[in-house]
């Protein structure tokens, strides 16, 4: 059964069509990335995934219930982490977990057994009877995650998770993540950190302007766009734009202290670099190629530059 | 739909909205000294016979405790930004506004106990019909953190533009309620204008209850109770309803 089936949801807020006839099925098991620029409708579609906003049309179930319909029991299999959601700041870091805990009916002995365990995973044994109105972002946002994961979901969803957080708290939400997902949740994540989506998705959607524009595996992505292919290399010299004009480089640019060379052959352009710096007495200091990038594929998709 | 789930749901929100927002120093101490000043400003220095108005003031103060911190509670959540981190969570519409209410009902109740019996030590009152006196603390609590529900639910996440609605809308239900002049004293339009105040049935009911001169026969009062109860949980509900498509 699928974690999540979604069919053509559609959302508009007054003449703005947020979301527009988008349809996607998340399978148990896998870590499902839902990648998009602000302003795509990752949010609006995420909202509507967890019964936060009502569709002007579409469906969505969870393992199989719907969640417009059965909104409690479909609920009851979701951790949900909001985009904008915190928690209550005038309750301690455990008594957030706990009372979220409760709303999934656990019992006394399993919330507080299950609240030490998760405080402990994410670093925060010592500040647990502290107020959450006395922690940073990151802190917060660990908290946020605590109290969606308290009952073991079947499904994880979170909303741009890592935006704004420093390095220590990303990678403990990260590993987090990874943990869940072998413990056998589900994970449906959005986000619009490409490296992010790259590292730990197993499949990801692509939407833009309210509409998905792709999906698939991260590699299925990149190789969608084969021919953007690209060779770095940086000289000790200054060069010219025009040593760069040759059959089969397609575009030069400047990249930071290197040039980038957009080609179809990466093979025929590395010889090309080689005999111009033969040609002109430059020293090459780097030369790499690369095959593109699931952030290339993103642009393409998204119609950014 | 599972009505464990659904038990559940509005009893950890009257838990959380008692724990967050009633369960704080200021917020008890203001109920509690919230009577006294009203008692203080209204009948200090004024020939007014104690035992009379007392049932209105008994009614007033219930009106007001049972219906100040609902109000805010929507506008605030939606402000810190955990108020959609309690909707993604197993709860429904129906769960948020029963429990708001139960939370209100729950602090009204409370307080309006504590301050009755101080009184009750303090003046010579009478108690003609404990069963109704009982009602009438639930009812009249209900009802009105009903109203406090209902007026926490316009668009908005400022809870100063609240504040302004709900003084707006309470304030005048005081002064046409029969509770600084008796009902019976009331005719033409005065009395109109009262009989459309659900606080009127709750004086009333408070009269019947400790002085046993009533204007309305109590099961009137009651029903008048009720039904307003539903008509403030209803559209409650039909507002924070259309907030949802609205996505806001």
């Amino acid at each position: 059964m699928d974690a999540v089936e979604a069919t053509h949801l559609r959302k508009s807020f007054g003449a703005i069509t947020a979301v527009d006839d988008v349809s996607i099925t998340v399978p148990e098991g896998g870590v499902f990335g839902f990648l998009g620029p602000n302003g795509a409708g990752k949010t609006t579609t995420i909202r509507m995934l967890t019964g936060v906003l009502i569709p002007d049309s579409g469906s969505v179930t969870i393992f199989g219930t719907d969640v417009h319909k059965d909104p409690l029991a479909a609920k009851l299999k979701m951790g949900i982490i909001p985009e904008s959601g915190t928690v209550y700041s005038d309750l301690t870091a455990v008594e957030n977990i706990l009372l979220t805990a409760k709303f999934f009916g656990m019992d006394r002995a399993t919330r507080n057994e299950r609240a030490d365990e998760i405080i402990d995973r994410l670093g925060l044994h010592e500040r647990r009877d502290d107020l959450v109105r006395t922690f940073s972002k990151g802190m917060r946002q660990r908290i946020s995650i605590a109290c969606a994961i308290v009952h073991a979901p079947p499904l994880l969803i979170l909303d741009e998770p890592t935006t704004g957080l420093d390095v220590y708290s990303r990678r403990l939400v990260i590993d987090t993540i990874r943990h869940m997902n072998r413990e056998g949740s589900t994970v449906l994540l959005t986000t619009h950190n490409i490296e992010e989506a790259n590292t730990l998705c197993s499949i990801i959607s692509v939407i833009n302007r309210g509409k998905i524009v792709a999906t698939g595996s991260p590699e299925r992505l990149k190789g969608m766009f084969d021919t953007a292919r690209y060779v770095e290399v940086a000289f000790e010299q200054p060069v010219r734009p025009d040593l760069f004009t040759t059959p089969g480089i397609t575009r030069a640019e400047p990249w930071g202290d290197k040039w980038r060379v957009w080609c179809d052959d990466p093979d025929r352009a590395v010889k090309h670099l080689a005999a111009i710096a033969e040609q002109e007495h430059l020293t090459i200091v780097s030369l790499a190629t690369s095959n593109p990038s699931l952030e290339e594929a993103f642009v393409k998709l998204t119609g950014g530059v | 739909m599972d009505w464990t789930l659904f038990i559940r749901s509005i009893l950890v929100i009257t838990e959380k909205n008692m724990r967050i927002y009633y369960f704080k120093g200021p917020v008890m101490i203001f109920g509690l000294l919230f009577p006294l000043i009203m008692f203080l400003t209204f009948f200090i220095g004024r020939d007014l016979d104690l035992i009379l108005f007392f049932p209105g003031f008994l009614g007033m103060m219930l009106f007001f405790t049972a219906s100040s911190v609902g109000p805010l509670i929507t506008p605030w959540e939606k402000r810190e930004k955990t108020y959609e981190r309690l909707v993604s969570l197993p709860v429904i519409l129906e769960s948020i506004v029963i429990g708001d209410i139960l939370a209100g009902a729950i602090f009204g109740i409370g307080i309006s106990i504590i301050v009755f019996t101080v009184c009750a030590l303090l003046l010579p009152l009478s108690i003609t019909n404990v069963l109704l006196l009982v009602l009438a603390f639930v009812l009249g609590s209900v009802t009105f953190a009903a109203l406090g529900t209902l007026l926490a639910s316009p668009t908005t996440d400022n809870p100063s533009n609240i504040m302004m609605l709900s003084s707006s809308v309470r304030l005048p239900l005081v002064f046409i309620s029969g509770i600084f002049i008796p009902l019976g004293q009331l005719n033409g339009w005065l009395f109109v204008l009262t009989s459309l105040s659900p606080l009127t049935y709750l004086v009333d009911l408070f009269h019947a209850a400790l002085t046993g001169d009533a204007v309305y026969a109590p099961w009137v009062d009651m029903l008048v109770l009720v039904a307003v109860t539903f008509l403030f949980v209803g559209v409650a509900k039909v507002i924070q309803q259309r907030n949802l498509v609205k996505g806001i």
